[in-house]
């Protein structure tokens, strides 16, 4: 079974290989190739979870050391693989919306010439993100998260044509390697402590290493997540990334890839839990970006843009209550696996309006779609439901708990946090609502194709510019995903509460504790409730009642700073990018003068000295018999003198 | 019988049965190496007088390969056999050590030699003259390339192929070399390889004068320092007694108290002893290139035949630094406080000068001079460490450094134009767009030189400084450091020149050499590359090979 592990990850790697590689030899059968291995891998994944199943809750753990990777001296870095109730879940969600995203794909993709490659790329995506979550130490985790970032740089990129895609993919590359940084610090601070990187003995470590070591690496590893999972202050990449094919934003911009820092952070539970002022860092971070990006989300006419904002919001939701400890754990995995459904589902949706809507996103320029599109219709809409928290959809059962979690906190901390994760649950509702109404519902606000940009440019679509676009139900590759995930939106959560099967499935891993809430769970349930309706009314009364503009109105100041991503870019364009060049300036005169000044000085010495040493070989016998007999008079006078001395 | 039994007592006048003469025991089959090489020898010299002229080359070549292919055969079998540790002894009355640096060096000196030998065979790099090939060597001492004279003795049919038992003699000296037990062994074998190599370098092709000039330098320089180790010899017999390496050892450890009559009054005097050891230790630093007994050096290696000059930079230091190691390890570990700071010092000047002088050179062959001078001022650090791992560092390093000289000089000599050799740097700008080839296996080479991972020269340097830190030397090894950046400088611009610059339009083309030096240089590069990617094999075996009988 453990040999199982492995090839779970091979499988992808393979795929990536022999798409990387293969040439245009694979270009026509490369797609199918590639959906294939990522459901190869789905089914060994599934195979494994019933092997666990299949043993007591407390023996649900295979471990597998492959090979040692770098063994010098007291140094040990081993490949190994590390399967739990953790990482199980992570695999099953990977490899089983990865598998449906590859399928989409097919359809997606099926008029892009670099197709095969777009195939190798999300092959490499599943191998990485499949390592990350089962490696059994850190260092081998940091390949992962670094394989992942790679991925995800190729696919933002991957109509790198377009100057819009390749910067995003930069930036994308670059915020992250703020995050990559803090997870190799942490790494390292811990080596230094624990001597090791494996999970066992940092983990079960952590308890006798220092409260003060403990913050410092529990903070690099909240600056790791906050890079790869879009939190405040490193999410500004998280909305360009959407520049990416769509099926990319729906696995790696929002079921997968972003989900790592709360993998990382749960994982790292017992560091945190020994460290309260980083836990306390991380719900500040959890609570500040569910608001961030939930208020991000309620401004952008950009419909993947508003479902960015909205994954940001919902990550954040997943942080905070990964920073609440044993009480928090498993709602944020929870959440995380449900949210992984709507979420992909949302996006695959989206894609589909694109699709039919010659690749307009605009949702001011959509509008009356759902009679056009029945079956996106649908899925979007029970993704939109479960994502609000719609009573019986997943949804409903992951937040829920989260919001109470927050509250048992305790104290003033518990009703601020509680409070704004409420406050988010209402936003939620408001954007999505909007979302919602401007894409399917009132009048349509179509718009004809715009021009190509340069003469002789391939057009966008099959009919020509300034023809008004004929939306169509997307091709069945493509529906069927979404029916899928679909189903998942609103059958997990319930599926997962009931009998409280998934708390009794990962607490032997993360352990468990139950809040104790100042507010009676009804109540908290209640208030989500009634903020939900708040939320839909006021979208309804905005966007339902009164026609949508095609242009966006100037709005009010908090609008228009939403817009712009609430000026993150500008604060760092200020801050970081003119600091920077100023320190660059600053560094580069410094080499110039004074670095370059000893290092040209020292070689003009050197090489004055040596023209003034070889006038010594003047080219005489005599002078070379002097210099010898001299040096043997030096030499027996110095042997001598060693002596005497 | 009875007869000659008469005959002997009428002679002795003895009334009793004669007194028998006890013959030398000598171990014949330890010394096989070095008696292989110079029988092998003798015989090229009769091959040389009764040989047609047109069939010496192939049976010089055939002969020098298969003896030395045999003597190093001889010597593996000797170190499988135990002899290079638990049965490791001095053989020939206290003359020859067989032990394990003497084979690891012997082993390595035969190496070197069988793979010069292939650049001593090449004839293909020059045009024929008279529809005769010619190789580097000049026929007859006033013959200038394409002269009257070389005609004439092309159309008489002189060759050249006396360097072969020539270069035999030399490998048999240097084989004794680093094996001497006892100071007039090692005389002797310093002359005997000492005197065939004035000969080669007086017998370059071209330049004739410059080669000469360089023969002569040496001669009379080398003859100065045999003076002084000679004299050293006496000063130190004068001391011990005794001219063997253990006896020397016992008197200047304190273990022998009873002086002979003869000597009494000078057995045990320590200024006898000082003085000396430091003349001989400067015999031996001449044969080594180190400072300030450097100054041979770039003179003769730069006029000497560039196959001469190879083999000599690889195998002199080889031989020299292994007899260098004996006496310090055998003869005077009993002084080591006084000879170590002399050598600390001789160590950083060496290494100091060499690569300072090293950056203003123009001549490649000159350059690499220098460049050998600081090496052996990196491999003297190593030998100060006055430990097995100093020992086994330091035969690791002679054993990659020389293959690394070799293949050097032999891609010199393939640089070529239409004066021959193009040594001057300045004609080597943009070899690397001409003759890619050639110029990254030139970089190879320079990189080793420089000590860069992945290269033997890199293992060998580590070992060396390590072995030196570990022996208290840390102040050597950071000058060593030091040194090594400066060397790395004037490498690096070597390689600069060949990829980065223009080429010149009338610079020097890359001559197609023949199997023999392409052999010689693709066994240069594979021996640099798996010592350095691979070096641990290699390090063990120095390591096993590095006590030192007594």
């Amino acid at each position: 079974m453990e040999n199982l592990i492995g090839l779970l990850v091979l499988a992808p790697l393979l795929g990536a290989a022999v798409l990387l590689c293969g040439g245009r030899r694979l270009d026509r059968a490369g797609h199918w190739v590639g959906t294939l291995l990522a459901a190869v891998s789905f089914v060994i994944g599934v195979v494994l979870f019933a092997y666990l199943l299949g043993r007591s809750g407390d023996d649900r753990e295979l471990g597998v050391t492959v090979f040692s990777w770098v063994p010098v001296g007291g140094f040990r870095a081993d490949v190994g693989f590390q399967l739990d109730q953790l990482s199980m879940t992570f695999v099953l969600l990977i490899t089983g919306v990865g598998s449906l995203i590859h399928l989409y794909s097919v359809g997606y993709m099926a008029h892009d010439e670099r197709r095969r490659r777009f195939f190798g790329y999300l092959n490499l995506f599943l191998a990485a993100m499949l390592l990350l979550v089962l490696a059994d130490n850190y260092l081998l985790l940091y390949v992962g998260w670094e394989g992942v970032g790679l991925a995800s740089f190729l696919l933002i990129g991957f109509w790198q044509h377009k100057p819009s895609a390749a910067t995003a993919a930069k930036k994308a590359f670059l915020v992250n390697r703020v995050g990559d940084m803090g997870l190799s610090i942490a790494i390292m601070l811990m080596f230094t402590t624990f001597g090791t990187f494996a999970f066992g003995p940092v983990l079960g470590g952590a308890d006798g290493a220092g409260e003060g070591r403990l913050t410092a690496i529990g903070l690099m590893l909240l600056l790791a997540a906050c890079g790869k999972s879009a939190q405040v202050p490193l999410q500004s990449w998280l909305g360009d990334a959407m520049e990416g094919p769509t099926p990319v934003s729906a696995l790696i911009h929002a079921a997968t890839m972003v989900t790592a820092g709360v993998y990382l952070i749960v994982r790292s539970g017992a560091i945190f839990e020994g460290a309260p002022d980083a836990q306390t860092a991380v719900v500040t971070v959890g609570a500040v970006t569910l608001l961030f990006g939930a208020i991000v989300g309620c401004a952008k006419d950009d419909i993947k843009k508003a479902l960015a904002g909205s994954t940001m919001s919902q990550i954040g939701y997943m942080i905070l209550a990964a920073g609440l400890g044993p009480v928090g754990y498993v709602f944020a995995i929870m959440h995380l696996v449900t949210h992984g459904f709507f979420k992909a589902g949302l996006f695959l949706g989206a894609g589909s309006v694109m699709h039919a809507m010659d690749d307009e996103v605009d949702m001011r320029h959509y509008g009356g779609l759902r009679t056009y599109m029945p079956i996106t219709f649908v899925t979007f809409g029970l993704g939109y439901l479960a994502i609000i928290g719609f009573p019986g959809l997943s949804g409903f059962f992951s937040k829920d708990k989260i919001i109470e979690a927050a509250f048992a906190k305790g104290g003033t901390e518990g009703w601020i946090l509680g409070g704004a994760a409420l406050l988010g649950a209402a936003i939620t509702a408001y954007y999505m609502t909007r979302v919602m109404l401007m894409t399917f519902f009132g009048e349509k606000r179509w718009q004809p194709a715009p021009s190509p940009a340069e003469p002789g440019a391939e057009p966008a679509a099959a009919h020509g510019a300034g023809e008004l676009p004929h939306p169509h139900e997307a091709p069945r590759t493509m529906t069927v995903p979404m029916i899928v995930l679909a189903v998942g939106s609103v059958f997990a959560g319930g599926l997962f509460t009931v009998n409280n099967a998934f708390v009794k499935w990962l607490e032997p891993v993360t352990g468990h504790e139950e809040g104790h809430s100042p507010v009676s769970a009804l109540t908290v349930t209640a208030a989500t409730m009634a903020v939900l309706v708040v939320g839909v009314a006021l979208a309804w009364a905005q966007y339902g009642r009164r026609p949508v503009p095609v242009t966006a109105p100037r709005g009010s100041l908090l609008t228009r700073a939403a817009r712009r991503d609430l000026l993150q870019d500008d604060f760092n364009h200020v801050v970081l990018v003119r600091g920077g060049e100023h320190l660059t300036r600053s560094l580069v005169y410094v080499d110039h003068t004074v670095v370059d000044g000893v290092v040209n000085g020292t070689a003009a010495s050197v090489g004055g000295l040596s023209g003034r040493m070889r006038k010594l070989q003047n080219g005489y016998a005599r002078s070379y018999a002097v210099s010898m007999f001299g040096g043997a008079a030096v030499l027996i006078a110095a042997t001598l003198l060693m002596r005497a001395v | 019988m009875s007869h000659a039994a008469s005959v002997h007592s009428l002679w002795t006048l003895a009334a009793d049965a004669p007194k028998k003469i006890p013959g030398p025991h000598i171990e014949y089959a330890q010394l096989a190496p070095v008696l292989i090489v110079l029988g092998a020898a003798l015989l090229g010299v009769l091959v040389e007088a009764f040989l047609p002229r047109r069939a010496r080359y192939h049976a010089q070549v055939l002969l020098t390969v298969v003896g030395l292919a045999a003597a190093f055969a001889s010597v593996v079998a000797l170190a499988v056999g135990g002899y290079a540790h638990d049965k490791a002894h001095v053989a020939a009355m206290g003359a020859v050590a067989v032990d394990g640096p003497a084979l690891f060096l012997q082993g390595t000196v035969l190496l070197v030699g069988l793979v010069a030998v292939f650049t001593f065979a090449e004839r293909r790099l020059d045009p024929a003259v008279q529809g005769r090939p010619v190789d580097s060597f000049a026929a007859q001492a006033g013959a200038v390339p394409g002269g009257d004279a070389e005609q004439r003795a092309v159309m008489a049919g002189f060759v050249t192929t006396e360097v072969f038992p020539v270069l035999l003699f030399a490998i048999g000296g240097m084989l004794v070399f680093p094996a001497a037990n006892d100071l007039l062994t090692l005389f002797v074998a310093l002359e005997v390889f000492s005197l065939p190599l004035y000969v080669l370098c007086a017998l370059a092709r071209r330049q004739r004068l410059l080669s000469q000039e360089a023969a002569v330098k040496y001669f009379l320089l080398g003859a100065f320092s045999s003076a002084f180790l000679l004299f050293g010899v006496a000063l130190l017999y004068g001391y011990a007694g005794t001219v063997t390496y253990a006896g020397i050892a016992d008197v200047v450890s304190g273990n022998v108290q009873t002086p002979g009559p003869a000597l009494a009054d000078t057995m045990g005097n320590d200024a006898l002893l000082l003085v000396g050891g430091a003349m001989v230790l400067m015999g031996l630093l001449f044969k080594v290139g180190a400072v300030p007994f450097h100054m041979w050096t770039p003179d003769v290696y730069q006029g000497a035949p560039t196959p001469v000059t190879g083999f000599m930079a690889a195998a002199t230091k080889v031989a020299a630094f292994g007899a260098l190691l004996r006496l310090l390890y055998v003869v005077l570990p009993g002084m080591r406080w006084d000879w170590r700071p002399v050598m600390w010092g001789v160590a950083i000047v060496t290494m100091l000068v060499g690569a300072i002088v090293a950056v203003t050179q123009t001549d490649v062959k000159r350059l690499l001079a220098y460049s050998s001078i600081a090496h052996a001022g990196f491999i003297l650090a190593g030998v100060i460490a006055v430990s097995p791992a100093g020992v086994s560092s330091v035969l690791f390093y002679l054993a990659a450094y020389s293959f690394v000289t070799l293949g050097a000089f032999a891609v010199v000599t393939l640089v070529r134009d239409a004066g021959g050799e193009a040594t001057h740097l300045s004609k080597w700008a943009g070899l690397g767009r001409r003759s890619p080839l050639v110029a990254a296996v030139f970089a190879v080479f320079l990189l080793a030189f420089a000590g860069i991972p992945l290269t033997s020269g890199f293992a060998g340097k580590f070992a060396v400084f390590k072995a030196a830190a570990q022996g208290g030397a840390a102040p050597l090894v950071i000058i060593g450091v030091l040194s090594s950046a400066i060397a790395a400088f004037f490498y690096i611009r070597v390689i600069v020149l060949m990829f980065f610059s223009e080429p010149k339009a009338d610079g020097p083309t890359v001559a197609v050499p023949s199997p023999v030096t392409s052999v010689a240089i693709a066994l240069g590069v594979i021996v640099t590359v798996v010592l350095g990617v691979a070096p641990q094999y290699f390090l063990d075996l120095a390591g096993q090979a590095a006590v030192f009988a007594r």
